[in-house]
């Protein structure tokens, strides 16, 4: 539906983001995610047609050419909801009004989209003096209603608080896989990302670096930095001992590991990625089908949310998350000596970036 | 303190008798400035989106122009425009010296800079992201930029009546285009320097206090515009 090739869009007369390929199919949701300022606003405006843009950008095998054409086609949410100063149901019937459609038709498809977004009953109040809440759901019911082929969403809840954050998300899921929607939609957020979207795209430092199912994206990112972003904490450099058909034996500091994966071409020296929910803390070693099983010192422990994250040191640096419960149920202490265990299809090995 | 107390009561009693040359001064300085703050709003809001909404060759120096003109003195306008207006000028032949339109002209340009140079101002603060929410939802670069002048409409109705505050008080470009023909060219502020310098101060309080209405009335209808949209945003 949507293609992209060797793509940079401008702010002003600076390239700030770059994407090699995109191809959007229709009904797909297409999360592009990364930290604050990496480039990927530019880059979802860049394919909204609504930044300067170097490269090809094509929209059912045509390349666009007529801005104003395409941009009728698709509709973008910002981050803040951006709603004029009249009623609800004047700033949610807008765009229907630019395409000329008449008064009575308008109004009857924005209240539809209104009551869908569930502010409904706000038609016929200012805009202005809103919640932040029930503003984003009129600038969302208001790009709906035109009924787009692709819905741009930039950090459209970012600024929202979390209860009205969940809330809106499983709102617009339900809305968006109802209607079918094509998606692509920005975030910083990887709940957010898996929430909706049914391909990931990791933008850092102003380039789409990977591109590829969510599966993909969290258990194997492509480099380093994409796996910190993702979550992967433990990235640790390894050594190839030797790799056979069923496993590869790698070696760090005085430990030995076994992972499945073949380690990457032409490179004995892989990085070692690890998710921290990936490990099973016991307090004594057991026999279980893990190939990967450590003594550990318990360094640090720190709550973060729901869950307690270990800094361990297994002769070399490991974290590992536990729920709070079971670091209360094991009475888990610094400096307690616990068993760290993962699977040998846990890891994911990356070759190492060398400069 | 008497000639202020002398004053104020003859203002009183003229105002009272509804005295016919005050009336007319009042009336054409409405006329006048009103007629010349129109054109400049004709031309001086769509020239302000242009600067302030868009970027182009030449965009700074047409700020600095406008900037320029904002602070242009009255009797150097009337200066320029007499020049022009004169029987042997380039505009002679429209007979327009010593006239309400030759006055409207002169107004013009001091009121046009004033619109311009605000309008740009009120549409640039105007958030960046509102013009391209507004391009996404399909509107046109003329659509978009209506709708962005609609959505700073108190900042652009506070530089239509910057510009028609600055005409009704000024007297230099008036006296010399208009020569202060009584019952004609004669304005507010023409008449007031006039009865002064005769030392009718009756007449001149008369005049002054309805140029200090007119000026009130404006101040007002921007406060209350302001006020109710603050009011509806609580």
């Amino acid at each position: 539906m949507l293609e992209a090739r060797e793509l940079v869009a401008y702010r002003g007369e600076r390239a700030v983001a770059h994407a090699a390929r995109i191809d959007l199919a229709e009904g797909e949701h297409l999360a592009l995610l990364g930290p604050n300022g990496a480039g990927k606003s530019s880059l979802v405006l860049g394919l909204a047609a609504l930044v300067r843009t170097d490269g090809e950008l094509r929209y059912r095998g045509e390349p666009v050419r007529d801005v104003d054409a395409y941009r009728r086609r698709v509709a973008v949410v910002f981050q803040r909801p951006l709603l004029l100063d009249r009623s609800v149901r004047e700033n949610a019937a807008l765009g229907l009004a630019l395409r000329g459609v008449s008064r009575r038709e308008r109004d009857a498809r924005a209240e539809t989209e209104l009551s869908r977004l569930g502010v409904g009953q706000l038609a016929d109040r200012s805009a202005i003096g809103l919640s932040g809440g029930e503003a984003q759901r009129v600038s969302i019911a208001r790009a709906l209603a035109i009924d787009p082929e692709i819905l741009f969403l930039d950090e459209p809840f970012s600024a929202l608080d979390a209860p009205t954050r969940e809330t809106l998300i499983a709102d617009l899921a339900h809305v968006l896989r109802e209607r079918g929607v094509t998606t692509v939609m920005v975030t910083h957020d990887r709940d957010e990302a898996l929430s909706l979207a049914d391909r990931i795209g990791v933008v850092i430092d102003g380039e789409l670096r990977q591109l590829d199912t969510a599966e993909a994206v969290f258990g194997m990112p492509t480099d380093p930095e994409i796996a910190a972003f993702v979550g992967v904490e433990n990235v640790i450099p390894a050594h190839v001992e030797r790799a056979t058909d069923e496993l590869t034996h790698l070696r760090i500091a005085d430990q030995r590991i076994e992972v499945t994966e073949p380690p990457p071409k032409g490179d004995d020296f892989p990085l070692l990625c690890i998710r921290p929910d990936d490990i099973v803390i016991a307090r004594e070693a057991a026999s279980t089908s893990a190939r990967n099983s450590f003594p550990a010192r318990i360094v640090r422990l720190e709550p973060i949310g729901r869950r307690t994250r270990l800094v361990l040191d297994c002769g070399f640096p490991l974290i590992a998350h536990v729920t709070r419960q079971s670091a209360r149920e094991m009475e888990l202490a610094e400096d307690d000596r616990v068993v760290a265990s993962f699977k040998a299809t846990v890891p994911h090995l990356l070759p190492r970036i060398r400069h | 303190m008497d000639l202020i107390l002398q004053g104020v009561s003859g203002a009183i009693a003229k105002l009272a008798a509804f005295d016919p040359d005050v009336l007319d001064a009042a009336v054409a300085s409405i006329v006048v400035s009103g007629s010349a703050t129109a054109l400049a709003v004709a031309t001086g809001v769509p020239l302000g989106a242009l600067v302030g909404l868009t970027r182009f060759r030449g965009r700074r120096l047409l700020l600095s122009l406008v900037n320029t003109g904002m602070g242009l003195p009255p009797v150097v306008v009337g200066l320029f425009v007499v020049v022009f207006l004169w029987r042997s000028g380039a505009l002679g032949d429209l007979d327009w010296y010593c006239t309400r339109q030759g006055m409207v002209i002169a107004q013009y340009f001091l009121a046009a800079p004033t619109v311009v140079g605000l309008t740009a101002i009120a549409l640039q603060s105007a958030d960046p992201l509102l013009r391209m929410q507004l391009l996404s939802l399909g509107a046109n670069r003329w659509q978009a930029a209506w709708l962005l002048i609609r959505e700073s409409r108190l900042l652009v109705l506070g530089a239509v009546i910057a510009g028609f505050g600055a005409v009704i008080s000024e007297v230099g470009a008036s006296q010399m285009v208009g020569c202060n023909v009584k019952g004609d060219t004669r304005i507010l502020t023409t008449a007031i320097t006039l009865e002064t310098s005769k030392g009718e101060f009756g007449s001149a309080f008369a005049l002054a206090f309805i140029l200090l209405g007119i000026i009130f009335v404006l101040t007002a209808v921007t406060t209350f515009a302001q006020q109710g949209r603050n009011a509806r945003s609580t």
